[in-house]
């Protein structure tokens, strides 16, 4: 991709900023584990075609926060959600919505690359196959060389599609299920720390494909690197003791947040 | 530590490092270590006493004494008259250790006259011949009025003396064997009729009062459809008890008592599956006695919370990031389930359940309150049929008199530890294979 090119994505990406599409709206979002209470009351509403930074220190609720947008809170024991949660207009905690089909359209990856002990191919081709999106071995062939092809994988793994997938480098193994996640065509990408289990080199391809897959996805990403929130998102939430502090562009949070709590803990202050 | 503080010196020097006892902390390890090859040792000591004790005592049972002669299949014994194309059962009936008493006796020069002698010839062989020689004669009757050699089975003294498990110092009334028989059988082994062969019988045959003639073959078969009664009961019963407990059923107080009793029912005295069985598959149900049927049902009860535990600790072993990863791409908790944590716990599966199964195999005390210690000669065509099993076959024939038990005893426990260990292995090799696709 050359510098013009790239330029004018950002500025096609800019332009549908300024309209404020919102890929998901989360209203009066609070979580409880068993009695304690998670998060307070949250309003936090995810940009289409726009990377989310979430931040904070540990025990914060950011990461209980981006799992209810997936309910993948639901198979924790005791776990109970309450607000309101919509994508594109849809309820998630709705009783007709099926949560294979939610996950399906919001997909995740996690903090520590968990590839299935399965080919590389067989990962990939996994989530397509449970959805029914290929017809034939053809179909599944080409979303398998799509899918690495967008997460920047294909040239290092092409020869060696039908070996196991764990016997890749953490970097590759994370790029892998970045790629899992990108087969069943999601519209929304959780990512759970995707990069704290990963060295600065690994790190920097998997903040370069954030940045990629941008154009394509919505992108909500949990981070405890305050230099990665910079540089790979757009809007960034500051979340502290479960709740939310701010929410505003990356840009001004990390020059002039509006409050004292994300200037204290973006210098280092506390956290 | 207080010579140090009250001595002058001490108290001027610097301070003494504070004595936290190094040596007494590497001499309690030391000792430690003495005390855990103490406790190897002792366990390696009675394993390779009781494997000395099994085989040097059991080894002989494969061997059985045989007397190679020309038996004359003569048709004025078998069949004088000439009955035999319009009653078949003349051959079945006709007096078959006459014509290999006979035979023996030629051999030795006994007299037809000789009474006393043609008996005890006739204590040498055994009384398997007859079936033996039946066999020969019903499966081809055109051997009737020609010689053929034939290794006839000595008899369990016999067999015993001459394998020197009979003390011949002993006087000649207080023996099983004469001195005049010893004569005749050192006399036919060194013209080379008499010697030892390999003892196929003791695998195939059933259960006999003759030593010589007895073997573990319906103990054998009675054992393998329990094996298999278990297997296709305990395993999917067990498995999918354990999938629902593990993965589906709600923590609560009814699931945990469920599972405090699941723990408790593993180590409660198989007897008592022996009396369950009795009262409910043979008195309530009416499933007839002795069958391996029962047995296996009786054993699959006794395995299944060995089968359970064992494929809970596999399930619960399965890291969760697994399950995470399937999820968070949209499996339903049944497809997780069955495409990625089974056939990942698929290795601790099967060693429990051959663990398990290995178990059964060697459990004979709910076997004897089901009737399986029955006395068994024929083959079981189903599994509804009596049979007895492997160690039961063994606690029979170590109560037995004759000293050719004891050997043969001690060969059955062979075959059954042979089973065990084929399973063991079996299991540890499951584990590997499965284990590298991780």
């Amino acid at each position: 991709m050359n510098m013009l090119s790239e330029a004018a994505v950002e500025k096609a990406l800019d332009k549908k900023m300024n309209e404020v599409a919102y890929k998901m709206i989360g209203k009066d979002v609070s979580v409880y584990y068993g009695e304690k209470r998670a998060l307070f009351d949250v309003n936090l509403n995810v940009r289409e075609n726009t990377v989310t930074a979430l931040i904070g220190p540990s025990g914060c609720g950011k990461s209980t926060f981006l799992r209810t947008l997936n309910r993948m809170n639901d198979t924790i024991e005791g776990c109970r959600v309450t607000g309101k949660i919509t994508l594109d207009e849809d309820d998630i905690y709705d009783k007709e919505i099926d949560v294979v089909e939610l996950r399906a359209r919001v997909g995740m990856v996690f903090q520590k690359p968990n590839p299935f002990p399965k080919s590389i191919y067989e990962n990939i081709a996994y989530g397509p196959r449970i959805h029914g999106l290929a017809r034939n071995k053809a179909d599944m062939d080409q979303i398998v060389e799509a899918s690495l092809q967008r997460a920047g994988l294909w040239a290092e793994v092409k020869d060696r599609l039908h070996e196991g997938g764990t016997g890749l480098s953490g970097g590759q193994q994370q790029r892998l299920c970045i790629a899992r996640a990108v087969a069943v065509s999601p519209e929304v990408i959780l990512m759970d720390e995707p990069c704290s289990a990963l060295d600065p080199i690994a790190t920097a391809k998997v903040e370069e494909l954030i940045h990629e897959l941008r154009a394509n996805y919505t992108i909500v990403i949990v981070t405890h690197s305050m230099q990665q929130a910079a540089r790979v998102s757009q809007r960034t939430a500051m979340f502290h003791l479960g709740q939310l502090v701010e929410e505003n562009d990356t840009d001004k949070m990390f020059t002039n947040p509006d409050d004292q709590r994300t200037q204290d803990y973006i210098m280092g202050r506390f956290g | 530590m207080t010579d140090v503080v009250s001595s002058p010196a001490g108290v001027l020097a610097k301070p003494a490092r504070r004595d936290i006892g190094i040596k007494r902390r590497y001499a309690a390890e030391r000792r430690f270590r003495a005390y855990g090859i103490a406790a190897l040792s002792f366990g390696l000591l009675f394993l390779a006493l009781l494997l000395w004790s099994v085989v040097s005592k059991g080894y002989t049972a494969f061997q059985q004494t045989m007397i190679t002669v020309p038996v004359e299949f003569s048709e004025q014994i078998i069949d004088k008259d000439n009955e035999r194309a319009s009653d078949p059962q003349k051959l079945v009936t006709a007096n078959y250790p006459l014509i290999a008493r006979n035979a023996v006796a030629k051999v030795l020069g006994v007299a037809e006259t000789d009474r006393s002698g043609l008996r005890a010839v006739n204590q040498m062989i055994s009384d398997g011949v007859r079936g033996q020689l039946r066999d020969m004669v019903v499966a081809n009757p055109q051997i009737i009025g020609t010689t053929q050699t034939v290794s006839l089975l000595a008899a369990g003294d016999i067999d015993s003396a001459f394998k020197g498990q009979i003390d011949l110092s002993v006087s000649e009334n207080n023996r099983k064997v004469s001195d005049q028989q010893v004569g005749w059988m050192n006399q036919l082994a060194e013209s080379g009729a008499l010697g030892k062969h390999f003892n196929t019988g003791i695998f195939v045959n059933g259960n006999s009062s003759r030593p010589e003639a007895a073997g573990v073959g319906v103990a054998l078969i009675g054992s393998f459809y329990m094996m298999l009664i278990v297997l296709v009961l305990a395993l999917p019963i067990g498995v999918a008890a354990s999938i629902y407990l593990e993965e589906f059923a709600p923590k609560n107080k009814f699931t945990d008592l469920i599972e405090v009793n699941i723990n408790n029912l593993a180590a409660v005295p198989s007897i008592v599956y022996g009396l369950l069985g009795l009262a409910v598959f043979i008195n309530f149900m009416g499933l007839p006695r002795s069958a391996s049927l029962v047995g296996g049902l009786v054993l699959t009860l006794m395995t299944l919370p060995t089968i359970i535990i064992a494929t809970r600790a596999a399930l619960k072993a399965v890291p969760p990031s697994i399950r995470a990863a399937a999820l968070g791409l949209g499996a339903s908790k049944m497809q997780t389930i069955f495409h990625h944590v089974l056939p990942l716990a698929m290795p601790g599966i099967l060693t429990g359940t051959i663990i398990g199964l290995a178990h059964a195999l060697g459990e004979t005390a709910p076997l004897l309150l089901i009737g399986m210690v029955a006395f068994v000669a024929n083959y079981p065509t189903t599994p509804m049929d009596p049979s007895t099993a492997l160690p039961v076959q063994i606690y029979m024939w170590a109560n037995e008199a004759e000293r050719a038990f004891v050997e043969r005893t001690s060969g059955a426990i062979i075959i059954l530890l042979l089973f065990l260990v084929v399973m063991n292995v079996g299991a540890i090799l499951l584990r590997r294979r499965f284990e590298r696709r991780w």
